[in-house]
C-alpha cells in the first residue's frame, strides 16, 4: 500500500519542528512545564482542558494539534481516522506522582484526577476528544521507538480499510526527559497535491520514520 | 488471507489456575470475590477483591523451577511475572510447536505491569528497571527463550481484546505463524486506592446489569490464548478469530459515551469483517463492570447494533475486573462457553437495570452456540469488539 507521512511534529528538548521547519525554540530552557506552556501560548490554542493534563498528555496533545494545523483531516469520516501511539515508560512519570500521594497513610490523598492519567492511552483519549476522532486506537510499549512495528500495524489497518488516515508516533515523558514525534499518515491516492506546497510528503516506511525521529 | 485459529488457552484467577478449573468454578457457582478478610497491604479502606491464592501460586511456581532445573531463588520473579510464566506455560503444554521459532510472536497485555514495585517494601528487592513494561516483557521472553522481542499493549481495559485483535491481524498479514497472547495484572495498593478515589468500587461482589449494581469489583488474574494460522487436527471443533475492531468515544477520558454509538461502531465493524450480521451472533460476552454508566452505555450500544435478544453475560461477577487480563480471560471463558454449547450465568444479576432490554443469562443453559461477540471498553474512551466463530 502506498502511504505517506503528510505532516509531522517533532518535539525535543528546547525545540519544535513541524514539517521540516523550526516552529519554536526556547533559548532559556527552564523545565518541561514552562516549555510546553510557552509553546501552547505561542500557538494560541484555546483549550482550557490542556492545563489539567499530565505532561505525557500535554506533549502528545500539542504535537497532534501542530500536525492538524498543517493538515486537513476533515475530509475523512471521524471513524475512519486512527490513532496509534507508543513510548518506553508508559505513564510511569505520573505513576510515581500518584504513588507518592498514597505512600504515607497519615498523609493519604489519592486523587482521581491524577489516577486517571496513570494509563498511557489517556493521551489518545485527549487527542480524540479535541479533534473528534473515533477510529481504531492503540497504545504500544517498546524500549525504543519501534518504527517497524508502527509501520506494520498502520499498513495493515490501511490495507484493510479499517482507517483511511492515521495519526501515529512516539510520545515519551519521564522525569523531565521527553521526546515526541507525531505523524499524520494518509493514502497517496487521497493526498491533495496542491494543499501543501512547502512540505513534500515522505513515504511511510521504517527508515523514514527513524530519520524523522532522529533528525536534529 | 489465512484464517486465525485459537489452539490453546489458560485462565488464572481466584477460581483456579487452568481454564478448566475456572469453568468448573463457574458451573458450580463459585464466586471468587471476597469482602473479607481484608488484605491490609492492598487497601486499608475495605474493598471486595478477587485474589489469586498466593500459597498455591508460590507452590506451583517453585514446582516449575524445580521441573526445569533452574537454579534460581523463587523471589527472583515478581508476583505478576510468576502469573505470566505459569499461564503461558500451561497454555504451551497443550500444543507441540517449537515456540522458540522466529515465526512465533509473544504479545503481552497489561495496564500496570509491576506497579507494586513502586512500594517501599519492594524497592530493595527488585531493580527499578522492572517497572518498565518492556523489561517485564524481557523477563518473560528470557524465561521461555522466545526468539522475538515481545510486543506490549497497554491500552486501559481494552488491552486484552486489543492484544488478541492485533495478534490475529499479524497472523493474517503473514507477519508471524503463531502468536502467544497473554494478559495480566495484579492487585496493588496503587490500583485499589485509585478506583476507590473514583468511588467506583462496590462493597459487595459486583452485579453487572442489575438494578442494584453499585460499582465494580477489582480482581487479579492472567490469561493466555495461543493463535495459529493452522487449526489443531485433533480437535473436532476449532474456533477462529473472525473479526475485530476498536473505536474511541471522543467524549470523556474517564466516563463512557452517552449514546453507546462508538462501541456499536466497533461491534458493527467486527461483524462486517466476520461476514456476519447481528442475527448470526449466538452469544455476547460483554464488558459489564457493574458501574452505573458503563453498563448503561453498553446496553445502548447493543441496542443500536440490534442485538438485545442475544444471550449476554459478564464474567466480572465471578472474578472481578481483571484489567489488562480481562479481555483475555473473558475471551477464553467465552470460547469455552461456545465450545461446550453452554451459556454461563451472569453472576450477580437479578433484575435488569439498564435502559435497553438486554437478555442477561440467569441460569447455566445448554444451547447450540456457533459464534460469540466479546466487547470491552475503558478509560480514555476506548472500545473494542472481537468475534470468535466455530469452524
Amino acid at each position: 500500500m502506498d502511504l505517506s507521512v503528510t505532516g509531522y511534529c517533532l518535539i525535543s528538548e528546547k525545540k519544535v519542528i513541524v514539517n521540516d521547519q523550526l516552529r519554536f525554540y526556547q533559548e532559556n530552557f527552564l523545565n518541561f512545564a514552562n516549555f510546553i506552556k510557552s509553546l501552547y501560548k505561542q500557538e494560541e490554542i484555546n483549550y482550557p482542558k490542556f492545563y489539567k493534563m499530565d505532561s505525557l498528555s500535554k506533549l502528545g496533545f500539542l504535537a497532534s494539534e501542530l500536525v492538524f494545523k498543517v493538515s486537513d483531516i476533515k475530509k475523512y469520516r471521524e471513524d475512519k481516522i486512527g490513532v496509534v501511539m507508543s513510548n518506553s515508560s508508559s505513564s510511569l512519570d505520573t505513576d510515581i506522582v500518584y504513588q507518592n500521594s498514597i505512600n504515607d497513610r497519615s498523609n493519604y490523598f489519592p486523587s482521581p484526577s491524577v489516577f486517571v492519567y496513570t494509563l498511557p492511552n489517556i493521551v489518545i483519549g485527549e487527542i480524540c476528544i479535541k479533534s473528534r476522532i473515533k477510529g481504531e486506537n492503540a497504545f504500544l510499549i517498546s524500549e525504543t521507538f519501534d518504527a517497524r512495528l508502527i509501520c506494520n500495524f498502520v499498513n495493515e489497518m490501511m490495507e484493510n480499510n479499517r482507517v483511511q488516515a492515521c495519526l501515529c508516533g512516539w510520545v515519551e515523558f519521564l522525569g523531565e526527559k521527553y521526546e515526541g514525534l507525531v505523524m499524520l499518515v494518509e493514502k497517496n491516492e487521497f493526498i491533495d497535491k496542491n494543499s501543501n506546497p512547502i512540505f513534500n510528503p515522505t513515504p511511510f516506511n521504517e527508515q523514514n520514520l527513524n530519520q524523522l525521529l532522529h533528525r536534529n | 488471507m489465512s484464517n486465525v485459529y485459537v489452539i490453546a488457552d489458560n485462565i488464572i484467577t481466584s477460581l483456579g489456575f487452568t481454564t478448566d478449573e475456572n469453568i468448573i468454578g463457574i458451573l458450580n457457582d463459585k464466586i471468587g470475590i471476597a469482602s473479607t478478610p481484608q488484605e491490609e497491604s492492598l487497601s486499608f479502606i475495605p474493598a471486595a477483591l478477587s485474589l489469586v491464592n498466593t500459597q498455591l501460586l508460590e507452590e506451583k511456581f517453585s514446582q516449575i523451577l524445580r521441573n526445569i532445573n533452574r537454579d534460581l531463588p523463587v523471589d527472583s520473579y515478581t508476583r505478576l511475572e510468576k502469573l505470566f510464566i505459569l499461564s503461558i506455560r500451561d497454555a504451551l503444554s497443550e500444543v507441540g510447536f517449537d515456540y522458540r521459532n522466529k515465526r512465533v510472536m509473544l504479545i503481552i497485555s497489561t495496564t500496570k505491569g509491576n506497579i507494586d514495585l513502586l512500594e517501599e517494601r519492594y524497592k530493595a528487592k527488585f531493580n527499578h528497571k522492572r517497572l518498565f513494561l518492556w523489561e517485564l516483557g524481557r523477563v518473560i521472553r528470557d524465561f521461555f527463550g522466545f526468539f522475538n522481542t515481545p510486543m506490549i499493549i497497554s491500552n486501559a481495559c481494552i488491552s486484552g481484546v486489543l492484544a488478541i485483535s492485533m495478534a490475529s491481524r499479524m497472523i493474517q498479514s503473514g507477519f508471524c505463524d503463531y502468536a502467544i497472547v497473554t494478559g495480566g495484572d495484579i492487585m496493588s495498593e496503587f490500583v485499589v486506592s485509585g478506583f476507590q478515589s473514583f468511588q467506583a468500587l462496590s462493597p459487595q461482589p459486583c452485579r453487572p446489569y442489575d438494578i442494584d449494581r453499585n460499582g465494580l469489583s477489582l480482581g487479579e488474574g492472567c490469561g493466555t490464548i495461543i493463535l495459529s494460522n493452522q487449526a489443531l487436527t485433533r480437535e473436532n471443533t476449532s474456533v477462529r478469530v473472525a473479526g475485530s475492531s476498536t473505536t474511541n468515544d471522543a467524549n470523556h477520558i474517564s466516563g463512557p459515551s452517552r449514546s453507546g454509538q462508538e462501541l456499536s461502531f466497533a461491534i458493527n465493524s467486527s461483524m462486517k469483517e466476520a461476514g456476519c450480521s447481528s442475527g448470526d451472533i449466538t452469544y455476547i460476552s460483554a464488558h459489564g463492570t457493574a458501574t452505573p454508566f458503563n453498563d448503561e452505555m453498553e446496553s445502548k450500544a447493543i441496542g443500536l447494533s440490534k442485538m438485545t435478544e442475544v444471550p449476554l453475560n459478564s464474567f466480572k461477577g465471578y472474578w472481578g475486573h481483571t484489567l489488562g487480563a480481562a479481555g483475555i480471560v473473558e475471551s477464553v471463558a467465552a470460547i469455552a462457553s461456545i465450545k461446550r454449547n453452554t451459556l454461563f450465568r451472569s453472576a450477580g444479576f437479578g433484575s435488569l437495570g439498564v435502559p435497553e432490554p438486554l437478555h442477561v443469562i440467569k441460569e447455566n443453559t445448554a444451547s447450540e452456540l456457533s459464534s460469540c461477540l466479546k466487547t470491552a471498553s475503558g478509560f480514555g474512551g476506548c472500545n473494542a469488539a472481537i468475534i470468535f466463530q466455530k469452524v
